[in-house]
């Protein structure tokens, strides 16, 4: 067995008990993303250099007897909208090609304190807009299940690494699907924390309200371990929540006799692939052997979370980014000859920040900040964003009331498997509605998470996302893992 | 119709920076005058991925200011994002307050305007001069400065960002101000409360306050269309999203329908000094009123004072008015301000200049004119305070008043002159105010000649010794023992039966000479008043 297949978890055991050395991982690690990573193209950045050193610096101190960290010597791959301190983090995007952020990011911190090791920096949709990762400036990634489809998005590359084996765990972002969607086409588990639950600080935004960080992991004592590295408060962080933060990985497979499983019918309904309408009843059905009750209940503003999503989204990111100018770094587009060989830069400052935006970023970034500037523009914003933000009350009321009477919501994570690469490139609305089921849980606040749960006729993954209440993470991986230890063929091939 | 006829209003905003010591959303110094950028980080560099965290003294500074200038503090308030591109704004958006501001609705007071009302239409204050007007606040809210930009003619531009994140105090007045003058009283009265707080510096040199001015003109026969409620109802709940605050406001005397000609307004820019604020109305009342005479209109736009020319003329029109696409800040959450919190604030609010003004004639005794003067400096007012209480404690007998005034005056005598010399601060001087009493006490009661009291003032500041013992080591003390000094005014009528013979004759203006034998006799050290008497007590005996 390769090291590299083994899970987060049984990695840092095997290292603990000094079975096996941290570099001996990264090295193994390091042969298979040589042999793999052509094919799939899951990265932006590699640091392979900085992995061993960190390796041998934890192999030192548990020689010398010292506790290693709760992530002892795991490999983590890291989305590159993650900043890390002096990693290049591009965002997938032209204009920040060759950013290297001066700082830390609050969950890179927790993970270099708890001796995870940082393997490199994962592709995505350009600044985490898109459901496909063909949306990156440096091209995009296949989805290793079948790599003429695409992996999801926009965590895709974390997706795809943890999938292919060539990270052992990852960490994504969600702003509207873009962990739990990946990990649904790639086959693994993805969790999106509560609101507030995990600092932004660090993490570059894309829409402020909805952005969350969370893991992709081979199964969910993996997420649930990293969720005990990177969950909690920090001060940095104005929105992150002051509160206790439980150890997710105890009590993980506690029974779930008596449970109350809500069953959304918005989620079964018009666009949703038979097989995996086919898949999810299978696994109700599997819950309720486990003794869980199904109850059906009502999220009727369901079909407005696309549109309100795609106001507040774009209206938070047009502002977001339009620090991407030129001026202080990143990309500037190189002045008109007529300027150059003047010898200035520019004559017109208006020139220099149309030009290096409009060169430095991509189609999809460049439709949403429109899409924005103009929801929130003078005569529009009463009519759009106000608007949309009263729509996403009534969809947290939907929760509300139905967590009234349900612990958890089930239903599929996406209404389509895999798609084939270029698919649906040329039509963004079919690209947005890839996120009908997962966008309405970030303009709750809400968490959730997707694990496999079967196969198409085609073999393509199905991801079963299961929501619950803010700040009740540790019912989700519970309920996850007591389908994953009795469904486990359905997981990453070699995962235990 | 002359510009007796015309009735001048104005609102002013007036941007204040908050005396703290670290950024509004960072850590970052706000220390003046450190070399470019130095004084920056990941957050106010606007990095990708950093987050604001605000600064708990900035807000509490703000309450503060709200609190002096009589408002209503918004509990919960939140913050804006105004987004508009400039290279001194790293991130491109500003964050600011839009239609929560941290304070609401007060009033500042300045004095009654009577005298100065352009068109004499001013209602007379009901018990005369003493009885200020109010001038309406607005809103007060905060917001992060952006940094500096340095063009050159080379064709290019620096930016230094050691400013950007500084946090200010946007306060708006109402359109309460009809004159130039009044602005400037305004002004004035602001920026005493403010540095009297200690809420800022108030250093328009080094950019800690800045003012824009916002006038129009109105015919007088049309001023009662202008009773429109200046507040509408919910106003600062909801406003409109069609234009920037300030745009918005010129009370109810913008009229959009046409319908009247009243008050469209110019807001000025570049206003570096009270004086150039005044100069700069003054122009701009008097441009206006000549459009108006003229038949012409006055163009919603926004001028710039050239201090060169001294004229304003023409930055940008209405129709330039950026869209500023304000919307709540997703970064910060609504920041609730509790009634304990703002009680704490409440309680460091010390006595108010106007207010202590006034408690000082009363109190004490003096002057109007010398209460001004004292309370003009919280340092100084504070000193005078602590003298007399000094005063009081040792001299039971001498009632509050005359202390008050005799340490008034050697604070704005010898004192102020000393400091003045000296360049330096009130809270710079060495004296202590029981050592300044005990000179003072020295001179009221005539112990020593107010030329030997100065003598002492000097050595005291030299060699820090108290004037006690300078007094008793010099000597200087006056001779106030009738019968001590009557020995010397004998021996003088004894050595000068001249000068007394010519006395008697009625040459009495020799009295002089022989106070200044007596003086010699005595070395200076006799009081003359008693000398004087004394003297003419035995002229007349013989
Ligand atoms: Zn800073």
């Amino acid at each position: 067995m390769e090291l590299c297949s083994l899970t987060g978890w049984q990695i840092k055991e095997l290292i603990s008990k000094k079975e096996v050395s941290a570099v001996a991982v990264v090295e193994d690690l390091f042969r298979h993303i040589a042999k793999t990573e052509p094919s799939i193209k899951a990265y932006l950045t590699l640091t392979q250099d900085y992995a061993l050193v960190q390796a041998g610096q934890i192999d030192a101190r548990i020689a010398r007897g010292e506790q290693p960290g709760l992530l002892a010597g795991i490999p983590v791959a890291i989305k590159d909208n993650i900043a890390t301190d002096g990693i290049r983090t591009t965002c997938g995007s032209k204009i920040l090609a060759n950013f290297v952020p001066p700082y830390d990011a609050y969950v890179i911190k927790r993970i270099k304190e708890e001796d995870g090791i940082i393997i490199g920096k994962t592709n995505l949709d350009e600044f985490a807009m898109g459901s496909s990762c063909e949306n990156s400036a440096f091209g995009p990634t296949a989805n290793p299940r079948d790599v003429s489809r695409v992996p999801g998005g926009s965590s895709g590359g974390s997706a795809a690494a943890v999938a292919s084996d060539m990270a052992c765990m990852a960490l994504g972002s969600d702003t509207g699907g873009s962990i739990r969607q990946p990990a649904a086409l790639c086959g693994i588990t993805g969790l999106k924390p509560t609101y507030g639950c995990v600092s932004r600080y660090g993490l570059v935004a894309f829409a402020s309200s909805l952005d969350q960080i969370g893991p992709l992991t081979k199964d969910t004592r993996d997420a649930a371990l990293l969720m005990n590295v990177i969950a909690g408060y920090d001060k940095q962080d104005s929105t992150s929540v002051n509160r206790p933060v439980p150890d997710f990985t105890k009590g993980l497979d506690g029974e779930i006799r008596g449970l109350k499983i809500g069953v959304p019918k918005e989620y079964f309904g018009q666009g949703l692939n038979e097989d995996i309408r086919d898949a999810v009843n299978q696994t109700l059905s599997a819950y309720e052997k486990l003794g869980a009750k199904l109850v059906e209940v009502s999220l009727p503003h369901t079909n407005y979370g696309i549109a309100t999503y795609y106001i507040i989204a774009p209206s938070e990111a047009c502002s977001n980014l339009a620090r991407y100018d030129g001026i202080h770094y990143g990309y500037r587009a190189t002045p008109a000859y007529a300027e150059a060989s003047a010898g200035r830069d520019y004559t017109d400052l208006i020139n220099m920040y149309s030009k290096s935006r409009s060169e430095g970023f991509g189609h999809e970034v460049k439709r949403r900040i429109m899409l924005g500037t103009f929801a929130l523009s003078s005569g529009y914003y009463e009519a759009y964003y106000n608007r949309a933000l009263k729509i996403r009350r009534l969809i947290k009321q939907d929760f509300d009331a139905a967590f009234n009477k349900v612990d958890v919501i089930m239903g599929p994570t996406s209404p389509i498997a895999a798609f084939k690469a270029g698919e649906k490139l040329a039509d963004p609305l079919q690209m947005y509605l890839c996120d009908v089921y997962t966008v309405t849980a970030n303009l709750a606040g809400i968490p959730g998470i997707s694990i496999p749960c079967g196969l198409t006729k085609e073999k393509l993954p199905v991801g079963l996302q299961i929501l619950g209440k803010a700040f009740d993470e540790a019912t989700l991986l519970k309920v996850a893992r007591a389908y994953e230890n009795v469904n486990s063929k359905h997981q990453a091939p070699n995962s235990k | 119709m002359d510009n007796m006829d015309y009735k001048i209003t104005i609102g002013l905003e007036v941007h204040t920076q908050l005396k703290t010591s670290s950024k509004l959303f960072c850590g970052c110094s706000t220390n003046f005058g450190a070399s470019p950028n130095s004084q920056t980080c990941p957050v106010c560099l606007g990095l990708p991925g950093v987050l604001p965290v605000v600064n708990r003294k900035a807000v509490a500074l703000a309450v503060k200011a709200a609190l002096a200038l009589n408002c209503k503090i918004n509990s919960p308030t939140k913050f804006d994002r105004k987004n508009y591109f400039y290279p001194d704004l790293p991130k491109n958006y500003q964050i600011s307050q839009y239609d929560l501001p941290l304070a609401k609705e007060g009033y500042l007071e300045i004095p009654n305007p009577k005298s100065r009302s352009p068109n004499g239409t001013e209602t007379p204050s009901y018990d005369g001069a003493q009885s200020p007007r109010r001038i309406g606040i607005t809103r007060a809210h905060l917001e992060e400065d952006a940094g500096k930009s340095m063009h050159s003619d080379a064709g290019y531009s620096l930016v230094d960002l050691n400013r950007t994140g500084v946090p200010l105090l946007e306060i708006v007045s109402e359109p309460d101000i009809n004159s130039p003058d009044q602005a400037h009283q305004y002004l004035t009265a602001l920026k005493e409360l403010l540095i009297y707080l200690e809420i800022s510096d108030c250093d328009m040199e080094k950019g800690s306050l800045r003012v824009d001015a916002n006038i129009s003109i109105s015919p007088v026969s049309d001023v009662s269309l202008r009773e429109v409620p200046r507040r509408a109802s919910g106003d600062d709940e909801v406003i409109s999203k069609s234009n920037e605050i300030a745009s918005s406001r010129q009370g109810g005397i913008r009229n959009d329908s046409g319908e009247t000609k009243l008050g469209v307004k110019t807001e000025i820019k570049n206003l570096n000094s009270f004086k150039f604020v005044a100069k700069a109305l003054e122009f701009e009342a008097n441009r206006q009123i000549e459009l108006l005479k003229s038949g012409k209109e006055v163009v919603q736009e926004t001028r710039l004072w050239d201090e060169d020319k001294q004229e304003t003329r023409p930055l940008r029109s209405k129709e330039d008015v950026q869209d500023y696409r304000y919307f709540p800040e997703p970064d910060l959450e609504p920041l609730v301000i509790n009634e304990g919190w703002i009680g704490q604030i409440r309680k460091t609010i010390p006595e108010l200049p106007a207010a202590r003004r006034v408690r000082f004639v009363n109190q004490y005794g003096i002057p109007e004119y010398d209460a001004d003067v004292l309370t003009a400096d919280k340092e100084l007012a504070n000193y005078f305070e602590e003298c007399v209480k000094s005063y009081n404690s040792t001299q039971r007998e001498r009632s509050p008043a005359s202390g008050g005034k005799a340490i008034s005056n050697w604070l704005m005598s010898e004192v102020a002159k000393y400091l003045n010399e000296q360049k330096m601060e009130m809270k710079d001087f060495k004296i202590k105010p029981q050592e300044l009493v005990e000179l003072v006490k020295f001179s009221a009661a005539r112990q020593i000649t107010s030329t030997a009291a100065k003598e002492v003032f000097g050595e005291m500041l030299k060699s820090g010794k108290s004037a006690t013992a300078i007094v008793s080591e010099k000597g200087l003390l006056q001779v106030s023992d009738q019968g001590e000094i009557e020995v010397f005014v004998k021996e003088a009528l004894k050595s000068n039966p001249q000068m007394a013979a010519d006395y008697k004759a009625g040459k009495t203006v020799v009295l002089q000479a022989l106070v200044g034998q007596v003086m010699r006799l005595s070395k200076g050290k006799s009081n003359p008043e008693i000398v004087r008497t004394l003297l003419q007590k035995h002229l007349s005996e013989k």
